[in-house]
Order: C-alpha cells, then structure tokens, then sequence
C-alpha cells in the first residue's frame, strides 16, 4: 500500500510547492549577490522614471489650466469618430493618453506582484478590506484639509495619505482581533470591512453636504473613474507605482520566504512580523493608488492576476512576471476600452478585463489549466486502457492454451480472442470493450478478421507481453516483500503496472531467477479460464 | 439646532433594526461556517441579479409580454434575480476552487468582482432605462424608505418586508435547526447521518440573498456585510451556546439600529457643527447603524466577561497578584522555619536570619509593595519598622501554601524520574492551585510522607 501511495503521491500538486528546494539553495546560496541586485534595481529605477519623468514635464504644461482632465469627452472633441480615436489611443498618439495607459498599466503590474505574495499567504480577501476601508480616510483627509485651508481639501496626496492611514488601521486592526480574541480571520475581515465602510458612507455624506464637497469628486473613490483624473493626479500614480514596483523587485527574497516558510525564516532571524506589515503596507500602497482608478474594486487587480498566472506556471518568480504581466494587460486593455467606447465606466472594465485573462488561463493554462489537464488525463487514460486490453487478450490466451511453458509472440499472434471473452474477463462492459477494441485497432495494436475475432498484431503482442511482465513482476514483489496475500496482489498491481519505470523494473528483476527480458513469469494466483462461447 | 427624535424616526430605526435583525440570523451560521466573507460576497453579487432582472422586465416591458411595473410581481423577479445570482456565486465560487485546484478565498475575490463589476456596467450601460442609482444601492437610503407606506397607516412598506423576512428566516431556522447545527458543528457527522451538507449550504445561501435583497433598500449593498456578520461576531465573543448567541445577535442588531439612527441625528449637531461644518444638518443612518455595530463589537471584544481583552488581562493580572501575595507569605514561612531550626537551607532572600523589609516587599517592584500592603491589610502579616512578620492567620494560610509545594515535591518524586533539582520549579507552580481535598489525596496516595525529597519536614494541615 505504501509503495502504491509513495509512487503516485508524487504527482500530489500540493506536495510540489514551487520547487522549493531549488528556489532555497539559489536564495541562500548566495549565488545572486546583492550586489547583481542592487544593480539591476537601479537600472530598472533608472528606466521607470526615464519614462516617467519627461511625460509628466510634457504633460503638465499642456493640461495645466484649471480641471483639466483627460477624459474621452476631451478625446472625443479632438476626434469625432470612436475609431479613430481608438487607433489613437491604441498607437499612443496622444501625451495624455500615454501617461494614463502607463499610469494604469504600471500599476496593474504591482498589483499583480503584491497580489502574488498575497495569494499564496492565503490572504488574497485582505485587500478588498483595504479598499473598502480607505472611503473613511480619504473622507477624513479632506474634511481635515477643509478645516485648514478652506477649498483646498481635494489634494490627491493628502487624500491619499489619508486612505493609506485608514487602510494600514484597518489591516491592523483586522490582525488585532484574530490574534487577541476568538473570532475567526474571516469574520474578522467581514466585520472591520463593514464598520470602516459604514464610518466612510457617514463621512460621505457629511462631504457632500458641505459647499465645496458636491465638487471634489470623492465618489470617484468607490467606483473609480480613470477618466476623470488630472495630468497631476496621473503623474503620481505613476510614480507612485513605480516606487511600489521597485520596492517589490527589492524585498523579492524576503517576501518569498514570508510566503513558502514563516517558521523557518524566524529560526534564521528575520523579522518576521515586520516583513508580514511591510507586505500589508505594500497592499495598502498598491490599493490606494488604485483607488481612483478602480475603485473598490481594486481587490480585483490582486486577486485575479496571480490566481490566473498560477495556470501557467509552477515556479514562484516565473508567477510573479505573469502576474505582473497580466495585470499590467488587464489594466491596459480596461482602460483603453473604456476611454473609446462612451458609458464604459473604467474601474468595471479593468476588472472585467481581469476576469475574461483569468478564463483564458482557467481554460488553456500550460501547468494546470482545464484543457491541457483533460488532454493530459485523457491520454494517461488512453494509455491504462490499452495495457489492460493487451494484458487481457495475453491471458485469455494464456489460460485457453494453459502451457506450462512461456507463450512464444508467434503463438500471441495467432491465437484468436472474442469479444465476448474479454469482457468476462475483465468485468466490463461491452460498450467499453468494443471502444477500447476500436482504439487499440486504430493504433495498430490488434487486427480483426471477418468472424469477428480479435488477434494481437505484432506491436500489440509485444505492448502485452511488456504489460504482464510488469503486472506480475510487481506481483511478485508484493507477495515476497510486503507479505501481501497473493489473492490480493492483481488490483494493486493494476494500478502501479503503467507507471513503473526502467530503473524500477531492473529492481524488481532481481526477485526472479532468470533475469532474460523475454521470459515472462507465470502470474503468482490461477488465473480462472474463460470459457469461449 | 437641538437634537429632535419624531415618530418618524422611530419608524425608521424600526425599519433598520428588522433589516439588521433579519440579517444577522443567517450570519450567525455564516460566522460559525467560517464563510464570512462569502457573506460579503453575496452582498455584491445581488447587484447584477437585481440588475439583471430589472433589465429581463424592461425587455418584456418593450416586447409587450409584461405590463407590470410595480406591483408584487416585479419585486418577486428582482427577489429571484437577486436569489439566482447568489446561488450562481456560491456555485461558481465551488466549481472554480474544485476544477481549478484553486484556494477557496481567491476563487470567491475572482467570482464576486467579477460579478460585482459586471453589475456596475449594466448600471453605466443602461443607465438610461434602468432607474438605478448605484450610490443608493451602495448606501442605501433608510431615510427615504419610510416614506413609501401601506395605504391608510404611518407603517412604512419596507418594515412590513423585512419583518416578513424575519419571521420566514426564523421559521426557517427552527424548521431546519438540526440540519443547520449538525452541518455547522460536524460536517463529517452530519453527511454519515444522511444530511446533505451541500444542500444545506445552497439553502443558506439562497436564504442569505433574499435576507440580503430585502435588507438592501433599508441598509444598502456594501452595509449589508456589517448588519449580516458583525452582529454575530460580537455574539460570539460574549457567549458559547447556539440558542443565546443567536439571541444576542438578535439584540445586538436591533439595539444598533436605534443607536445608530440617534447618531445619525445627533452627531451633526454634537461634532460636525462645533467643527465649523455649520451647512451639515444630517449623516448617513445606514453608515451609522454599521458604526454603532462596531462600536458594540469593539466593546465585547474588550470587556466580555470572559474572553474580552481586557477582561482577561484584569484576570490574568489579579491572578500574578495572588501568586505574588502568596509567594511573599511562603518566602516568611520559610525565614520562621529557617530561624527555628540550626538546618543550614539555603533561602532565596539569602543569609540566615535576613528579614523582608516592609518598604520594598521582596524585590521593590510596585506589585511587591503592594502585596505588603494587601496582606497587611488582610491581616495576614504585621509590619514592623524593620521586618514583615507572619501573624497567626497568616501562618496557618502559609502553612498550607508550603505544605501544597512539599506534597507536589514528593509527589512529582514519587511518579517521574526526575532529578531532585528539577522538582521546586513545579511544585513553586502548582503550589497555587492546589486546594485541601487535593492536598489531602496526595498526602493518601504518598501514605503520608513526613518529608520531601529535599529533607525538609511537611507541615500538617493547620
């Protein structure tokens, strides 16, 4: 039993994580320096606010008079036709454009690496109570900043500090309550989330209540509106996904030993409750700047990207480039659709986006996606199928001619099976014979002459004459080695006789006297013959 | 501006406080299932459902099958497009974890925003036949509902809605009581006795989405979260049984919708206009409701008798008080029985004849001082200018505390190979808990050992 359970146990997903073992010795080996990091890093740096930069400067002068904003209303003006302001968007004809495609796209990119880490530390829901709790935090901002300086509340940094100080209290508070009483981390996420965003609805209102709230715009906080921000606003998205995204590259190693070994990163002294809030400061980054954009919904961005790269991969920096790829793309394509199409609202779009690349890699992902599984496990099928046919037709063969001697391939050749036969055999059922029959037929492994009998072609001897000298081989070993009854041994050994490899088989040869490959072992229990009809 | 409560408002905390009340009794089970969030999810996926349906009944509408527009009949499609949606979710959310090997709280955050966006943009798309404001369906306007009310009375529609939501919900629950217990408690139990978890399940979601639904013009899609799970949670900090947590959940649900609505009127008055915000005259009552919920959890989670923060800390300090109070009268014990014998023991406080000076207790730590001073005012020790002095009910409660930590001494040597250096440590613990029956026992079973293993003689029981 163990043996059966240690052989196919393997191909457990849950017990693969990641290669893991690799992933170890290349972070603790030293081998990539910090310096090659640190290096990498800059350059990257570098890169980002190459593009950054020059586009905000570029920008901001053009847009600067008051409001303005750099919606499709703006586009449209410019260019009547939807087309053709989709052709312009799509090639990136326009400044403004570019800056918000690139300000969305950079941070669907670090949302989808947050997102990573936050997935596989099974708290993919903790985001969406960060957006949900950052309403009361951008309220609080601008009423603070109303006190001070009246009509000048809506600064975005500030609402955005706000929001980020009331996601960190929430994400705080939410750990609090699981650590300090009995309530379950789920509960607790549900009930900070609802209070948060209750005390932001109260706010809300208070801010639309006041004279220059109805114009701030704040409601662009819950559903997001990507067309309603300013070069400004966008500028320090950009940036401020950038730094999220370089952060990320930075503490990479960290946050994957947070991910795959908590324990063993606390033995080796790291600083593990300060990692898990650095991480939560990195969502609470990622989800406020979001926050304009998409809205609440901005969970989405860390939730769907890094479930869907899972499909495609297996290896935790490879997830966290598609990661970063897909959400980049969803976010691209989200805001793109809705910046030509009119009614489209933008954080919607981004998310749905999301969702149809999370149904591509559902379906066609090359590790685990639904169709190369079912290919996968319809070929595996296939292959069962035949050794049990093949194995079949050998011994009712075997058991009408009952010799004592090993069958020679000529005798397998022309000995004739029925249908009939076969399915006494082996308790199926005639449909299943005749397709199995069919397919076996197909590949060339049995010819049918016109009586309706079945004879095994040279291949198909051969495949039988493999397949039950494995069968019985671990037959064998389990009679003599696990002190298994040999009435018990034929199903164990149904199910390990496809999967035994060369070197195994070598092995096991060792149970016998004559070690000739061709020599085939009489089965250890009587085979009953069936009777021909 | 003062502070004004009419009838109206009465009508309207009762609104509220049915809604929240018909809520939280599903949630109690979602917060025992461990399926909170799943909760939250349903809230969001109503949406395209109700959407959905309002769309279905407009194309009808235009095609001419249907001419209802709103009567009973069209809020039960709603109702049903609303139901729909939260089963598909919960379905949804099943087939992707199982097929897609996927963990279960992603696979809901994928279905639920995608659901929740899909909804958003019918609203944006249709914005122009759909009478649906998104904000009032995130908010919800419990101000405004009381308004629309039965023909010939002051009792607003949605009261009599959610109050029937409430009696079938409760109906419900006692209906299908053992099945809910058994598949929230012990799963495995409840499919060995024939009970079909899934079906089960289905079924409380299915309930769950029509509470919601009817939940949502009172409280909004998003407040609903809190009126379905918080009240639960804080039940389930301040009791243990099934029957009382879902009594005070009921309570705790109805009494924040009072409260909630009164803060909703006074707060403008008592915070935003001292604050220089003079043109706020009114806030969110949904919102508040959800503050006053969380301000209730906040305070069970700090003061329930028995598992609040606070509380146990008071506990656990009250108790490192008595350890301290009863390791100073053991330590002078010691000193009395050192002083009378010429048997060189070596005592913690050090050289013989050394005494504990009254001002510093044993080591001149707050908690020390006040352990003097508490057990001087019990009588159980006197103060002189220089020493701490045992008087005679202090001795026979030191007695019995000395007499506890020998016993358990030959005890544990008795039982357990254990080096005769390894016993004080134990017995210094366990010498706190043990009470007379049991000392009495250990005395039985060790055939009254006149000694522990150190050598130093047993006290009797005083």
């Amino acid at each position: 039993m163990s043996e059966r359970s240690r052989a196919t146990g393997c191909r457990d997903r849950s017990l693969k994580p990641f290669g893991w073992t690799g992933w170890k010795a290349r972070a603790f080996s030293g081998q990539r320096s910090s310096r090659s990091r640190l290096f990498s890093c800059a350059l990257l740096c570098v890169l980002l606010i190459g593009i950054a930069n020059p586009m905000s400067v570029n920008a901001a002068p053009a847009l600067e008079h008051e409001g303005a904003s750099l919606s499709r209303a703006d586009i449209e003006e410019e260019s009547k036709p939807v087309r053709s302001s989709f052709v312009r968007i799509l090639t990136l004809q326009d400044h403004t454009t570019r800056t918000v495609l690139l300000g969305t796209m950079l941070l669907g990119m670090s949302s989808g690496i947050v997102g990573t880490f936050m997935l596989l530390r099974r708290q993919a829901l903790v985001g969406d109570v960060v957006s949900h709790s950052a309403l009361p935090g951008v309220a609080i901002a601008f009423l603070i900043g109303e006190m001070v300086s009246p009509g000048e509340g809506r600064s975005l940094t500030w609402l955005l500090v706000g929001a980020a100080v009331a996601g960190l209290l929430a994400v705080a508070s939410t750990s609090l309550i699981t650590k300090f009483s009995r309530i379950k981390p789920d509960a607790a996420l549900a009930t900070v989330l609802g209070v948060f965003f209750g005390f932001g609805a109260v706010l809300f209102k208070v801010v639309q209540e006041i004279p220059s709230g109805n114009r701030a715009g704040l409601q662009h906080f819950i559903l997001g509106s990507a067309s309603t921000m300013t070069s400004g606003d966008v500028s320090l998205i950009l940036k401020a996904s950038a730094v999220v995204l370089i952060a990320c590259f930075l503490v990479f190693k960290e946050l994957s030993i947070l991910c795959f070994d908590e324990d063993f990163a606390s033995t080796q002294g790291w600083p593990v409750t300060w990692m898990d809030f650095a991480l939560m400061g990195l969502v609470v980054a990622v989800t406020v700047i979001g926050l304009q954009s998409v809205g609440i919904l901005m969970v989405a961005l860390l939730i769907t990207p890094p479930t869907a790269a899972r499909f495609w991969t297996e290896s935790l920096s490879r997830m966290t480039l598609i990661a970063a790829g897909i959400g980049g793309a969803s976010a691209l394509a989200g805001t793109a659709a809705s910046a030509t199409i009119p009614n489209l609202a933008g954080g919607p779009t981004i998310v749905l986006a999301g969702s149809m690349f999370f149904l591509i890699s559902l379906l066609f992902g090359t590790k685990s996606g639904l169709i190369g599984r079912w290919v996968q496990r319809s070929r595996t099928e296939h292959r069962v199928g035949r050794d049990h046919l093949l194995r079949a037709m050998f011994e009712v063969i075997e058991a009408r001619l009952g010799s004592e001697e090993t069958l020679e391939l000529d005798q397998l050749k022309t000995e004739a099976v029925s249908l009939g036969e076969l399915t006494r055999r082996r308790s199926w059922s005639g449909l299943r014979v005749s397709r199995l029959l069919n397919r076996a037929f197909t590949d060339g492994d049995v010819s049918l002459d016109p009586t309706g009998a079945w004879r095994l072609s040279a291949t198909g001897a051969r495949v039988a004459c493999r397949a039950v000298r494995n069968h019985r081989l671990w037959e064998i070993f389990l009679i003599r080695s696990a002190d298994i009854a040999p009435s018990h041994v034929d199903r164990d050994a149904d199910f390990i006789e496809h999967v035994l490899t060369p070197e195994v088989i070598e092995e096991l040869e060792g149970l016998l006297a004559r070690k000739d490959p061709r020599v085939i072992p009489p089965s250890p229990h009587p085979i009953p013959p069936v009777e021909a009809r | 501006m003062e502070i004004t409560w009419t009838s109206l408002d009465t009508w309207i905390a009762v609104t509220a406080a049915l809604a929240a009340m018909s809520c939280a009794l599903p949630g109690v089970f979602l917060v025992l299932r461990r399926q909170s969030m799943l909760g939250d999810a349903l809230s969001h996926t109503a949406l395209p459902g109700i959407v959905a349906a309002f769309l279905f009944a407009h194309w009808m509408r235009v095609a001419g099958w249907w001419d209802e527009v709103e009567g009973g009949s069209f809020h039960a499609l709603l109702f049903g497009g609303a139901v729909l949606a939260g089963v598909l979710t919960a379905f949804l959310t099943e087939v992707i974890q199982k097929i897609g090997r996927v963990e279960s709280s992603a696979a809901l955050g994928v279905i639920y925003t995608s659901l929740f966006a899909l909804g958003l943009l019918l609203i944006r798309l249709f914005a122009d036949n759909v009478h649906l404001d998104a904000e009032c369906v995130l908010f919800g306007t419990v101000e405004t509902v009381v308004f629309n009310t039965l023909p010939d009375s002051d009792i607003p529609r949605a009261a009599v809605v959610n109050g029937c939501v409430l009696l079938v919900n409760f109906t419900l629950l006692l209906l299908c009581l053992k099945e809910l217990r058994l598949t929230t408690f012990d799963p495995a139990l409840a499919e060995s006795s024939g009970i079909s978890s899934s079906l089960v399940h289905y079924v409380l979601m299915a309930v769950t989405s029509v509470t919601l639904v009817a939940a949502f013009e009172s409280v909004g899609s998003i407040l609903v979260i809190t009126v379905l799970v918080a009240p639960a949670a804080t039940a389930f900090l301040l009791t243990e049984r099934l029957w009382s947590m879902i009594l005070v959940a009921l309570l705790v649900a109805g009494g924040s919708a009072f409260l909630g609505h009164w803060l909703a009127i006074a707060t403008p008055v008592l915070i935003f206009q001292p604050l220089g915000f003079t043109t706020v005259d009114d806030t969110n009552t949904a919102g508040m409701i959800a503050m006053a919920i969380g301000g209730l959890f906040f305070a069970a989670f700090l003061f329930s008798p028995k598992k609040g923060v606070i509380s146990q800390s008071v506990q656990r300090s009250l108790l490192s008080f008595r350890i301290v109070c009863e390791d100073l009268l053991g330590i002078l014990y010691r000193l009395e029985e050192f002083a009378r014998s010429d048997d060189a023991i070596r005592i913690p406080t050090g050289a013989p004849g050394a005494t504990i000076d009254p001002r510093k207790g044993l080591s001149g730590k707050l908690l020390d001082r006040l352990a003097v001073w508490r057990l001087t005012r019990q009588g159980y020790v006197e103060v002189t200018e220089t020493a701490c002095v045992l008087t005679d009910s202090g001795r026979s409660v030191a007695r019995q505390l000395v007499r506890s930590h020998r016993l358990w001494e030959a005890y544990m040597a008795k039982h357990f190979p254990l080096a005769s250096d390894h016993l004080h440590e134990m017995a210094h613990r366990v010498e706190h808990f043990l009470d007379g029956s049991l000392r009495e026992e250990i005395e039985t079973e060790l055939d009254g050992p006149g000694e522990d293993p150190h050598g130093r003689s047993i006290p009797d029981e005083p």
